[in-house]
């Protein structure tokens, strides 16, 4: 590559070469005005050694199909410290994921595995450098607890009724980002949660029309 | 347990969400019954669950509030539902920041931590661990050293998860676990060993020797759990590079056995690490790439992504490794899971053959609006180095590139493939007026003003030297009424070259420059005043100076002598030449071109290495009056590199003197060196002055001895030399352990090799960006040529790598790169002479049997002239 030396005084910012135009000292004055675009470059993916960790997770979350978020915990006080950051990187993450379910994504510098089910999309965010494998396993163990959990019905209405049993089984699965649990059996005896079994008499006939035409619409919309 | 939610939700609003509309004070309100007698399991859960889903949805709960709704909730603990506790463990961790005093609850977690029921213990600790600060941790230490061994595992593992999570609030306390830890790592559950593997080695990454013994015991006695290998794998591939242990170590041989595990997460681990070393052979990444290429075809979209990922990596450096899973990358290039099918083709696109491009690139545009930004700055990155492997693709790179310019796309997208384009009108001429077209066009609607004032410099800077430069004025005007202060600043420096240039433009760039000095900003109205005043002189002379080729001072070397300027007023005028120049920008190597993570450039105009230089040297008294550092040389070795003593030397040029520094360490333990110094014995009318000597040079720790040294006045052209070189000093033996030295101490000396100056250490290299401009503006009244015959030297480059090299002068116009097949080239050169003089060589290059080269040089001054062409000779 000969020849870069002047592709830096190409640029136009002044991060390096500071006199980028004709006259030298007096755009500098201008140019040091404007950011430099190189600060703030967005993580790209390169894969430099990972500090050996057992925070493996930075983020789990499950959205409903509209990308509302339903539950949702990240582990990296440093990644979207705010409410407004997380909600925005959900938003991308479901505008870039709910079309096609293809299991993985790597978007602003992070490695998202997920899976969805119905109306309800599981996300597992990791680092760029995390072992995919290792971030699959966590979502597998999610998903699979949950749907025995909620007897497979995995849709947001038998989530929502049983929300309670959802955080104790993610706070099983995760702990501050460490792998607590993979195999989806142990979670669920150590949750020891029972879903809402309520004999069908409670609910009225109504509701469980309401119910099977939400869960048909859904599996033809699909 | 039968749980149902109150009606009232279940009718509301749509039915599908029975929190959708929770009112946090309605919620609040209700916790109230907490305090109820008897206690209602299944109406408290219900509440429990709608605090912990509000704080989720990121609902603000003051301090009183969530403080008073957390001393209600301790009540809980009464009731034995197991559910309800289990929500009281979560509710007491996620309030654990807002609610104020929440140590209460320590008793009740405590009690349940170390009772009976085992589906308590485990959250419990979690719970407690959450609320504990260092001093109230001393108190529960006893219970959590039991916790970290207990035979449940879930106990045992939270326990010590826990534990991990305190390390950094109170190292000194978990320090005092690790037998614990040690005993708990043994343990058959494998989430157990996993946990314990991770405490035991944040406890002890500091102490290598530790982390190396414990990887020892590992290896040999294997493990259950395959996040454990993972956590192994990493281990073993830090401590590697850090010892930079060969492949031959224990350690390589168990990340590569890992390839052989039977769970596919480890065998990938090991794989991404051994791709991850550095320095590793074609050889030793051969079984790694064999397990990624069986991974290729995994039903698994995950294990192809990283599978393919990995590969990536590996076609950078290696691509001909990857060449073997060419077939599996081919079958991905349609995967539905289009980041898989874009790494595939960047993949391919790097170890495929040239015919095999323009049908990747059809296939990756038909699906490039669908991926991510960060996948499309791949596939640009994967173009640019396809651009410089095979130049005559061109064409269908440009094409493409200007597509994916006018779509949508973040900053980083659009620079990349700014760039990109850059790039390649750099290197093919050909494509220059295509290039800067689809440029023009792309700043016609561009918001991103770096690049728009970019993408103007490089305009200035080509578009004049184009067939119908007048095309672009219409686009670099639109700027100056359309656009935002620096891109019209910019687009004012640029008009100002064509017209400068061109001469049949410059009366409607003039028209042009009287409209811009209406301008509402002051730098766009001063940039096209001085413009026009300088170009209606009409000078050759002062367009170069002006316009063309800018001020080549480093920028904080300006500032600092301005400061200084206007700190001692004088009746002098401020003179630039004591300004130091800005070493050439050192050519950045782009090896890495596919997914690089670009550094974060420190905010402020680094000094550069030569102003750190100036520093140093001028606090030291010696070297006082010396005026301004001209030159450093890059070190030169004078010693090899596995002796006692390694010495490095440091040539650093003034106006009339040279300071060498000499920057030595001593390699013997047992040695302590003092008083240090070089003895120089030069060969021509040099004359050494005075020596300053490193007081003292203990172990392994490098101190610098100098030597100032006149040159010779008499004769100006004298400017190369070697000296004998040879260091003493004083020995005084000491104890290798304590380095505690000896009293009495005797001298001895040690001879380096010689060291030589030339030519190249008396020109600054300086780069003019129009060098036609500037040989003109020096003009031919010291102009002397000379031919000469290069018989050693078989190819064009090799000579004009030579030249650049021994001259030391900054190759200008892009000259340095010899176009192929060619039989005959020109090298222009620019550089600073010591003292000021500005010297430019144009070189023309015959080959024939050997190179005939015809050498012609200006400068402002004589005697330059002369020095080069004697030098050269």
């Amino acid at each position: 590559m000969v020849g870069l030396s002047q592709h830096g005084r190409l640029e136009g910012c002044s991060c390096r070469h500071a006199p980028c135009e004709s006259e030298g000292f007096r755009s500098a004055t201008v140019m040091t005005a404007q950011s430099c675009p190189r600060q703030h470059c967005a993580t790209t993916m390169d894969s430099a050694a990972l500090e050996p960790s057992l925070y493996t997770v930075k983020a789990v979350f499950i959205l409903d199909n509209d990308g509302n978020r339903l539950l949702s915990k990240y582990y990296d006080p440093e990644l979207y410290p705010s409410m407004k950051e997380q909600k925005n990187f959900e938003k991308n993450v479901f505008n870039k994921t709910h079309k096609a379910d293809n299991e993985i994504a790597f978007l602003e510098g992070m490695t998202i595995v997920y899976k969805s089910s119905i109306d309800l999309f599981f996300y597992v965010v990791g680092s760029a450098q995390e072992n995919e494998l290792m971030l699959m396993a966590v979502l597998n163990c999610l998903f699979e607890s949950l749907s025995q959990m909620l007897r497979k019905n995995v849709e947001k209405r038998t989530l929502l009724d049983n929300m309670d049993g959802v955080f104790l089984v993610v706070d099983e699965i995760i702990d501050g980002g460490v792998i607590l649990e993979s195999d989806p059996q142990q979670v669920i005896e150590k949750v020891n949660y029972r879903a809402d079994d309520s004999p069908l008499s409670e609910q009225s006939v109504a509701q469980v029309l309401q119910s099977a035409k939400e869960q048909i619409k859904w599996s033809i919309l699909k | 347990m039968i749980k149902k939610f109150d009606k009232k939700d279940e009718e509301s609003g749509s039915g599908s969400n029975p929190f959708q509309h929770l009112e946090k004070s309605a919620v609040l309100q209700e916790a109230r019954i907490f305090n109820e007698t008897p206690i209602n399991p299944r109406r408290c859960l219900h509440i429990l669950t709608k605090i912990i889903y509000l704080l989720n949805q990121g609902e603000h709960f003051g301090t009183t509030e969530a403080t008073e709704a957390f001393f209600a909730m301790t009540r809980l603990f009464q009731s034995n539902d197991q559910t309800l506790r289990r929500m009281c463990y979560l509710t007491i961790k996620e309030m654990a920041n807002i609610s104020e005093d929440v140590i209460i609850v320590t008793s009740s977690l405590t009690k349940d931590m170390t009772g009976k029921e085992d589906v308590y213990r485990g959250p419990a600790i979690r719970a407690l661990c959450r609320i504990t600060d260092t001093t109230m941790l001393q108190a529960i230490e006893r219970y959590m050293k039991q916790a970290i061994v207990d035979k449940v595992p879930s106990v045992s593992s939270s326990a010590l998860v826990s534990s991990l999570h305190m390390v950094k609030m109170s190292f000194d306390v978990v320090k005092r676990w690790v037998n614990e830890a040690q005993e708990a790592a043994s343990s058959d559950n494998i989430m157990v060993q996993y946990h314990a593997l991770g405490l035991l080695y944040h406890l002890r990454k500091n102490d290598r020797l530790a982390v190396t013994k414990m990887l020892n015991k590992f290896t040999k006695s294997g493990l259950k759990s395959p996040f454990a290998y993972c956590m192994m794998i990493r281990i073993a591939s830090k401590l590697l590079e850090e010892t930079e242990g060969g492949h031959d170590s224990p350690l390589f041989d168990f990340i590569e056995s890992c390839l052989r595990n039977k769970h596919e997460m480890v065998v990938y681990e090991a794989a991404s690490a051994i791709v991850h070393m550095p320095n590793c052979t074609a050889r030793e990444l051969a079984p790694a790439v064999s397990v990624l290429q069986l991974f290729c075809s995994s039903p698994k979209a995950a294990l192809r992504y990283a599978a393919v990922r990995t590969l990536n990596k590996v076609a950078m450096k290696h691509p001909s490794a990857v060449t073997a899973c060419n077939l599996d990358l081919e079958n991905l290039i349609t995967d539905s899971n289009r980041s898989i099918a874009t790494l595939a083709i960047t993949t391919l696109l790097k170890t495929g053959s040239e015919s095999s491009v323009d049908r990747l690139m059809k296939q990756i545009s038909s699906f490039v609006s669908e991926i991510s930004d960060e996948f499309k700055v791949v596939v640009v990155q994967a173009i640019s180095a396809l651009c410089q492997k095979y130049p005559r693709k061109h064409s269908v790179m440009m094409n493409f590139l200007s597509n994916m310019l006018r779509d949508d796309g973040g900053f980083e997208y659009k620079r990349a493939i700014v760039d990109c384009i850059i790039s390649i009108i750099e290197e093919n001429p050909e494509s220059k007026e295509t290039g800067l077209a689809h440029l023009c066009e792309f700043i016609e609607d561009c918001e991103h003003t770096v690049l728009a004032t970019k993408i103007l410099h490089l305009l200035g800077k080509e578009g004049p030297r184009t067939p119908t430069p007048s095309k672009y004025i219409r686009f670099i005007f639109n700027r100056v009424v359309l656009e935002s202060e620096a891109v019209r600043a910019a687009a004012v420096s640029a008009l100002a070259k064509f017209g400068a240039q061109n001469d049949d433009l410059l009366p409607s760039v003039l028209v042009l420059m009287k409209r811009c000095m209406m301008d509402s900003d002051d730098e766009v109205r001063d940039r096209a005043t001085f413009y026009m005043n300088v170009l209606q002189q009409k000078q050759k002379a002062l367009n170069a100076a002006y316009i063309f080729n800018g001020l080549s001072v480093s920028v904080p070397g300006l500032e600092k002598s301005l400061h200084q300027y206007t700190l001692e007023p004088s009746e002098k005028p401020f003179d630039m030449k004591t300004v130091p120049l800005a070493t050439a920008p050192i050519t950045e190597q782009k090896t890495e071109i596919a997914p690089v993570a670009t550094s974060k450039l420190p905010e402020k105009v680094a000094p550069s290495r030569q102003d750190i230089y100036q520093e140093q040297l001028a606090a030291i008294p010696e070297f006082q009056g010396l005026g301004l550092l001209f030159k450093s040389s890059e070190p030169v070795q004078l010693t090899e590199a596995e002796t006692e003593y390694v010495v490095r030397c440091i040539k650093h040029t003034f106006a009339n003197r040279m300071i060498f520094q000499f920057d030595c360490t001593n390699t013997l333990n047992d040695q302590l060196l003092q008083r240090v110094l070089v003895q120089m014995e030069p060969s021509e009318a040099y004359e050494v002055l005075h020596y300053v000597p490193a007081p003292s040079l203990p172990y392994s720790q490098p101190g610098s001895c100098y030597s100032l040294v006149r040159l010779p006045e008499d004769d100006p052209t004298a400017v190369s030399c070697t000296f004998s070189c040879t260091m003493k000093y004083l020995v005084r033996d000491c104890d290798p352990n304590t380095g505690e030295p000896d009293d009495d101490g005797y001298d001895d000396e040690y001879v380096l090799e010689d060291l030589e100056v030339t030519v190249a250490d008396h020109i600054q290299k300086v780069l003019k960006p129009n060098f036609g401009a500037a040989w003109e503006e020096i003009g031919d009244e010291n102009e002397k040529e000379e031919t000469f015959a290069l018989a050693t030297v078989r190819t064009l480059d090799e000579a004009v790598n030579n030249i650049i090299s021994f001259l030391g002068m900054q190759p200008c116009e892009r000259s340095d790169k010899v176009p192929e097949n060619k039989n005959s080239h020109v090298l222009f050169l620019a550089g600073v002479f010591r003292g000021g003089h500005d010297v430019l060589v144009r070189s023309r290059l015959a080959l024939a049997d050997g190179v005939t080269m015809q050498v012609t040089v200006r400068s402002t001054d004589e005697n330059v002239v002369d020095v080069i062409l004697a030098s050269v000779g």
